[in-house]
Parts: C-alpha cells; sequence; structure tokens
C-alpha cells in the first residue's frame, strides 16, 4: 500500500471510528460490526468496565470463529458487516400509522387468533408503539401488581441490562457460566452484542407465583435480534416462563441470535414455554427471519430439573438446539417440541441431553410437520458420561408430511460411555392420507379445519405441556401456520 | 328426499357405475345388497362426494336439488352422513374433539348457533348411554385402537348426534358380533323417523331382521339389476346372487 494511500484509509477509519461514537445521543449504530459499535453498545446501556470487557473479549474471539455449516439448511451467506447490531433505523414514512394501514393479512391472523385490539397495534408495529404498550399496562395496572407481587417473594424479574446494573454480583457469576462466550459462533456473536433480554432470579424456596408470561406477550413486539436471557432458579425454588408470542412478527433485521441460558440449583426447576413465530417468508420463499439461536440449561444441582418447550412455527431459518446439562444426581432434562415448516422455510432443530450425574434421566418428544417445499430435521445428541451410571434416556421423534414436496429428516446422535445406561429411541414418519381427509370432511368438517385437527391431535403429547392459556392459542396457530398446505 | 337418476361414476378413469338409479322417499329405509365389487361402495362415496369419484353422467337430487358439484362438508351440512365400512383413526384427536369440530362445523355451514360447552356434553353423554360407550372411550383418540365393533358403535354415535336427513351405512354389520349387532341396529331403529332415510348396505340377511327394510335393491355391474320388499333378501340368502338375477331376467 502506499504512503499515500495508508494515510488515506487512516484518516477515512479515523472518521469512522469517531464519526459517530461521540454522538451518544444516536438511536442507532451504522452497519456492520467492529470494537467501536460495541463501545457504541455499551455506552448506550452506561454499563460498567467489566461488562464492555466481556463484550469486547467475545468480539476478539468471535473474529476467530468459522460459521456452522452442518445443518441441513440452505441460504445465501450472510454477510455480516450489512447488518444493524443496535436498532436499525426506522423509516418514520414505512411504518403504520393506524391499524387501517397494517397489512390485511395479518389483521387476519391477529382476528383469528383472538388478539384484543390494542395489542394488536403494539403487535404490528403502529407507530407510537411504546406508548401503547405503556397504556395496556396502565389500563389494567398489570405491570405495578405484577412487580409488587414478585417483589414481596423476593423474586428478581427484570431487563438484563437493568440487572447488569442492579444485580452486578448475580450477573458476573452466572451470565455465560452456562453458555461460555467461546461456545459457537452466534452465541460469541450474542455475547458482544445483546442489547435485549431478561434476567430472572428465584430465591431459595421460592415458587414464583406466576407464569412469566402476561408481560412478555405484549413485550415481544419490542424485543431485540440479540435477545440475551438468564434465568437462575436456586435451591428449591421454582418458575415458568415463557417467552415469545403467537401472533406473526415482522423485523426489518433479518439476523436473530439469541442465548438463553438457565441455572437450576438443588431440588429447583424451570419450566421455559417458547412460541416463535418471526416472519417466515412468504409463499415463494421470499423475506423471512434467520434465526440462531442457543439456548442452554445447566441443571447443577441434585433433583433439578428443567423443561423446555418449544412450538416453533416462524423464521425462513431456524437453527436451535435447546439442551441440557444433567450434572446433579437424580437431575431431569425434557424437551418437548413442535416444529412447523410451510412453504420454503427451512427447520433444523432438536436437543442435547448431556447425562454426566448419576440417575439423570431425559426425555424427549420431537413432533416435526412439513408442508409445502419446506425441509424439516430433528438433530438430538444424547450423551452419556461413564461415570452417569443409572442414566436413562427415552426418545421420540415423529414426523409428520403433508404434501409431497416436502422433506422431514430425523439426525439422533448418541454416544454412551456408559454400558448400563437405558436409551429408547423411537421414530415415526407418517402422512395425512385422503382417507383420513376425506373422513373429517364427510363430517362437515372442512379442509383446513380437518388439517388442523389432525395436525393438533399429532402434535397433543407437546401442547399438553403448555400453560394452560397459551395451549389454546398455540392450537389455533398450528392450523394458521399450514393454511393453503391441502387442496 | 333422495333420488339418483342414471348416475354413470368413474374412479380412477374406470367407469364403476353405469347407469345407476334409485328413489328413497322421506323416512323410508331401503337395503343395497349386490355381490363383491358391484359398485356399492361406490356409490356410498359418491353420495358423500369423495374427491376422485368423478360423476361423468346423471345427478344426485337431494331435496330437490343436484347436489353432483358441492363439496363433501356441504352435504354433510346439508345432511348427508356415510357409516364407513372401515372408519378412520385420528391420532391424538379424542372422539369427544372430532364430534364437537364436527358439529360446530355444520353448523357453521348452515348459518346456525353452535352448541355450548355443556349443551354439548349434556348431548354426547346421552347419546354415548343408548349405545354403551363408556366416557373412557369418548376420551380416547378417535378410533385409535378400538375392536370392529367399538369403531361401528362409534359410527353410531356420530350418527346420533349429527342427526343427519339421509343416512348411509356402509357394512355396519362387518366385524360385529351378535350382541353387538344387536346394540348398533337399536342405535339405527331408535333414529327412524318419519324425516330421515336410510341408505343401509349388506350382504347379509341378518342385519336386515334387525333393521328392517321397507326396500331392498339388488346391485351388481353398476346399475340396480332388481328392487324388492325383505323377502328379496331371504331368497338372496338361499339361492346366492346369480341365480336370483338370472331368474328375475
Ligand atoms: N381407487 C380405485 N381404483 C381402481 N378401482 C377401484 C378403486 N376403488 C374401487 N375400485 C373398483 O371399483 C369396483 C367397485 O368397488 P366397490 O368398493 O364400490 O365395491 P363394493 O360393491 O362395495 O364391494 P364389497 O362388497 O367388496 O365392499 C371394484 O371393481 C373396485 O376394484
Ligand atoms: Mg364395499
Amino acid at each position: 500500500m502506499s504512503e499515500e494511500a495508508a494515510a488515506l484509509q487512516e484518516l477515512t477509519e479515523q472518521k469512522y471510528k469517531y464519526g459517530f461514537v461521540s454522538d451518544i445521543e444516536s438511536e442507532f449504530a451504522p452497519k456492520g460490526l467492529n470494537e467501536d459499535v460495541i463501545r457504541f453498545i455499551s455506552a448506550k446501556k452506561n454499563e460498567p468496565e467489566w461488562m464492555l470487557d466481556y463484550r469486547l473479549s467475545a468480539y476478539k474471539r468471535w473474529l476467530t470463529m468459522e460459521e456452522p455449516t452442518w445443518a441441513k439448511l440452505h441460504y445465501p451467506k450472510i454477510d455480516f458487516q450489512d447488518a444493524f447490531y443496535y436498532s436499525a433505523p426506522k423509516s418514520k414514512t414505512d411504518g403504520p400509522h393506524t391499524l387501517e394501514d397494517v397489512d390485511p393479512e395479518m389483521l387476519r391472523i391477529y382476528e383469528k387468533l383472538g388478539i384484543p385490539l390494542h395489542e394488536q397495534e403494539v403487535l404490528a408495529g403502529v407507530e407510537q408503539r411504546r406508548v401503547a404498550v405503556d397504556a395496556v399496562f396502565d389500563s389494567v395496572s398489570v405491570v405495578t401488581t405484577f412487580k409488587e407481587e414478585l417483589s414481596k417473594v423476593g423474586v428478581i424479574f427484570c431487563p438484563i441490562s437493568e440487572a447488569v446494573h442492579a444485580h452486578p454480583e448475580l450477573v458476573k457469576k452466572y451470565l455465560g457460566s452456562v453458555v461460555p462466550d467461546t461456545d459457537n459462533f452466534y452465541a460469541t456473536l450474542n455475547a458482544a452484542v445483546f442489547s435485549e433480554g431478561s434476567f430472572v432470579y428465584i430465591p431459595p424456596g421460592v415458587r414464583c407465583p406466576m407464569e412469566l408470561s402476561t408481560y412478555f406477550r405484549i413485550n415481544a413486539a419490542n424485543s431485540g435480534q440479540f435477545e440475551r436471557t438468564l434465568i437462575i432458579a436456586d435451591a428449591g425454588a421454582y418458575v415458568s416462563y415463557l417467552e415469545g408470542c403467537t401472533a406473526p412478527q415482522r423485523d426489518e433485521n433479518q439476523l436473530h441470535a439469541a442465548v438463553v441460558e438457565l441455572v437450576v440449583l438443588d431440588d429447583a426447576e424451570i419450566k421455559y414455554s417458547t412460541v416463535q413465530n418471526w416472519f417466515p417468508g412468504d409463499e415463494n420463499g421470499k423475506g423471512g427471519i434467520y434465526n440462531f439461536v442457543t439456548k442452554r440449561a445447566d441443571c447443577r444441582g441434585k433433583n433439578s430439573k428443567v423443561s423446555w418447550t418449544q412450538v416453533e412455527t416462524g423464521s425462513a431459518i431456524t437453527w436451535k438446539y435447546p439442551s441440557c446439562i444433567l450434572r446433579g444426581e437424580n437431575s431431569v432434562g425434557e424437551f418437548y417440541s413442535i416444529a412447523i415448516a410451510n412453504n420454503y422455510q427451512q427447520a433444523d432443530t432438536g436437543t442435547k441431553m448431556i447425562h454426566l450425574g448419576k440417575n439423570t434421566s431425559s426425555r424427549i418428544i420431537s413432533k416435526g410437520i412439513s408442508a409445502g417445499k419446506a425441509q424439516n430435521t430433528y438433530r438430538g445428541l444424547v450423551s452419556i458420561n461413564a461415570r452417569a451410571d443409572g442414566a436413562r434416556n427415552f426418545t421420540q421423534c415423529d414426523s409428520l408430511l403433508i404434501g409431497d414436496q416436502c422433506g422431514a429428516h430425523t439426525v439422533p446422535y448418541i454416544q454412551s460411555k456408559n454400558p448400563k445406561a437405558i436409551l429408547e429411541h423411537e421414530a415415526t414418519t407418517s402422512k395425512i392420507s385422503d382417507d383420513q381427509l376425506f373422513y373429517c370432511l364427510s363430517r362437515g368438517i372442512p379442509t383446513e379445519e380437518a388439517v388442523s385437527l389432525i395436525v393438533n391431535g399429532f402434535c397433543r403429547e407437546v401442547l399438553q405441556q403448555l400453560p394452560m392459556e397459551f395451549a389454546v392459542e398455540a392450537q389455533k396457530l398450528v392450523g394458521l401456520s399450514l393454511e393453503g398446505s391441502v387442496g | 328426499m333422495l333420488e339418483i337418476k342414471d348416475l354413470h361414476v368413474n374412479v380412477f378413469g374406470k367407469e364403476i357405475l353405469k347407469g345407476l338409479n334409485l328413489k328413497v322417499p322421506p323416512g323410508e329405509v331401503h337395503a343395497i345388497m349386490g355381490p363383491n365389487g358391484a359398485g356399492k361402495s361406490t356409490t356410498s362415496y359418491t353420495l358423500a362426494g369423495r374427491a376422485g369419484y368423478e360423476v361423468t353422467k346423471g345427478e344426485i337430487d337431494f331435496f330437490g336439488e343436484d347436489v353432483t358439484g358441492l363439496a363433501p362438508e356441504e352435504r354433510a351440512a346439508r345432511g348427508i352422513f356415510l357409516a364407513f365400512q372401515y372408519p378412520l383413526e385420528i391420532p391424538g384427536v379424542s372422539t369427544m374433539n372430532f364430534l364437537k369440530t364436527a358439529m360446530n362445523s355444520q353448523a357453521k355451514i348452515r348459518g346456525e348457533k353452535e352448541l355450548n360447552a355443556a349443551e354439548f356434553l349434556r348431548a354426547v353423554r346421552a347419546a354415548a348411554k343408548e349405545l354403551n360407550i363408556s366416557e373412557d372411550m369418548l376420551k380416547r383418540p378417535l378410533n385409535v385402537g378400538f375392536s370392529g365393533g367399538e369403531k361401528k358403535r362409534n359410527e353410531t354415535l356420530q350418527m346420533a348426534l349429527l342427526k343427519p336427513k339421509l343416512a348411509i351405512l356402509d357394512e355396519m354389520d362387518s366385524g360385529l358380533d351378535i350382541d353387538a349387532l344387536k346394540l348398533v341396529a337399536e342405535g339405527v331403529n331408535k333414529l327412524r323417523s318419519p324425516d330421515r332415510s336410510f341408505l343401509v348396505i349388506t350382504h347379509y340377511q341378518r342385519l336386515l331382521d334387525y333393521i328392517v327394510p321397507d326396500v331392498i335393491h339388488i346391485l351388481a355391474g353398476g346399475k340396480i339389476v332388481m328392487s324388492g320388499d325383505k323377502s328379496l333378501a331371504v331368497q338372496l340368502e338361499q339361492n346366492g346372487y346369480d341365480a336370483v338375477i338370472a331368474k328375475a331376467a
């Protein structure tokens, strides 16, 4: 490089480097990722030094890492410098001003799911949505009553950025202790740039007095692309946490990479339910969210238990393996999953059950539904350590095909170093038969409802795991996701 | 109520029904008998509107309306019910849920009010009791692991609740022991009424001893070749189809 060019580069970089960082009032960082963007995010959150260091070290590590390619997913190579990492600018003129400006197709789906009008506004991203959120909460005073009730029993439930300030000792102790910042390409990226997410701490012996869900139903609309969630159930504690939302969600950011860490101590239990319905792309496969998620639970204590339940219906690409490290003696891990892929969606999802402690047990129930031209893969690992005497696993993977242009794949990995472990695996693949459909039709049940009925029957064991009020919505969602897949 | 005129039906390109004529007035029970492969199930599927059963000629008049162009669920909502020769299994969907969905769907198509949960439960329990169907069975996935007899009782239950105007029973008696046969036949007889007609497809006179038909038709080679009163069944039982049809010709 000529001296001149080098000087020029230095100059331009310099400009780039300080151009926006000095402007802390800015709402967003420019496209692309570098140390300055990370400093900007950290500064925006007014973070302490240790948090910034954590991010920077993750970023350095990330630069040396390669994107994983082992999943059965095909998509154009992602240009990570072409994405926004903090509050992508929203063009004022593009956003809907009232519900009347919202895509009628979205409104029709909200209607079908039975979502109240004021929530529809929030979910559809109608302008001034923050006001709307407050209005919703104020009108029913959900937040106040809910915060009071939680603090009475000592439960901490707040945004992760708040926890960094209010509970640094807990965050320092547990953040990255389940999913280290060296874990995988997307988790490391998340460690560097996360800005949204929740923190939950349930003190010893406390049973969280409510499902942590109501709040999320609304707030999901504002949730970010790099969410970071950390939940700690101290000895003997219990919590049921619900993430996501049945309503279809659009986001201008195509790239999503969330991390969820669960820490479960002696005799504690966490039930974590997800309904993921990010925009899957249109029926021609255009658009849609790429969702690369790392979720892991560490059952550190004896007799601890974690139950993951997921209903994955959205996103163009799903890469997600909620896992359990069964460290404590007698700890239990469960994974219940429904993954629906329609049109051109691709899902590669499953779980990892790592049995380290004695008498640990795990249960995997996976229901994959493929329709249209979609590809749906179950990928799961059951690993039994040599010292995990008395370990057992039961795995059941069922695939349902609708039409003959889609694919279902099951990739179970089993690594057992303990000859006494008891492992059971069952797998089935079935189709919705014309006979079954006609039987329903002849009883007066129209095609789309018949498909919904049959698919919901197929998923029953998993739907039963969801909190009651959510199960009803999830059932409707299952039907809606498959609209137009038959006939 | 039902009048089938010169019905020709192709199944996957092959003509199976070749000019079938049949008239069932309201409140009557008509039996259709005939050798294997004659087209009995084809007739019942065609009436119910199954895809792949292509009407190439003729019409099916139901209360004066030609229903050949209607979707199966539309026909169901108008009161056509088919009890299947081989009822289908639907894993994970309880009989209760299936029935509720069916009743509500039909109500919706007809523009009527749906039953509320209490009304529905009361109706199901009453009908189930008559057919000796336990609460437990109502909660089990539809027809999954049901015995042959249980499946047929379940079909009868569905019929009792959906209250069709025309019920087509395709070999209701196959696979039933004598007690189950009586139970199902009683169930059917209770549903007989001046504004409900039945088309009973069977191979055996035995069923017709319990469900006594007004008219018996013999279907052979894709058309009705003979009709008569219930003594026809006795003749068939004694002499077989060939002899009876030959004698008539
Ligand atoms: N999907 C199909 N493809 C080709 N041929 C068919 C198909 N379904 C039925 N058929 C033929 O149509 C004819 C009539 O069959 P159908 O089932 O109506 O007879 P059936 O009178 O009900 O006989 P059974 O007494 O054995 O029940 C048979 O020759 C059968 O092989
Ligand atoms: Mg037949």
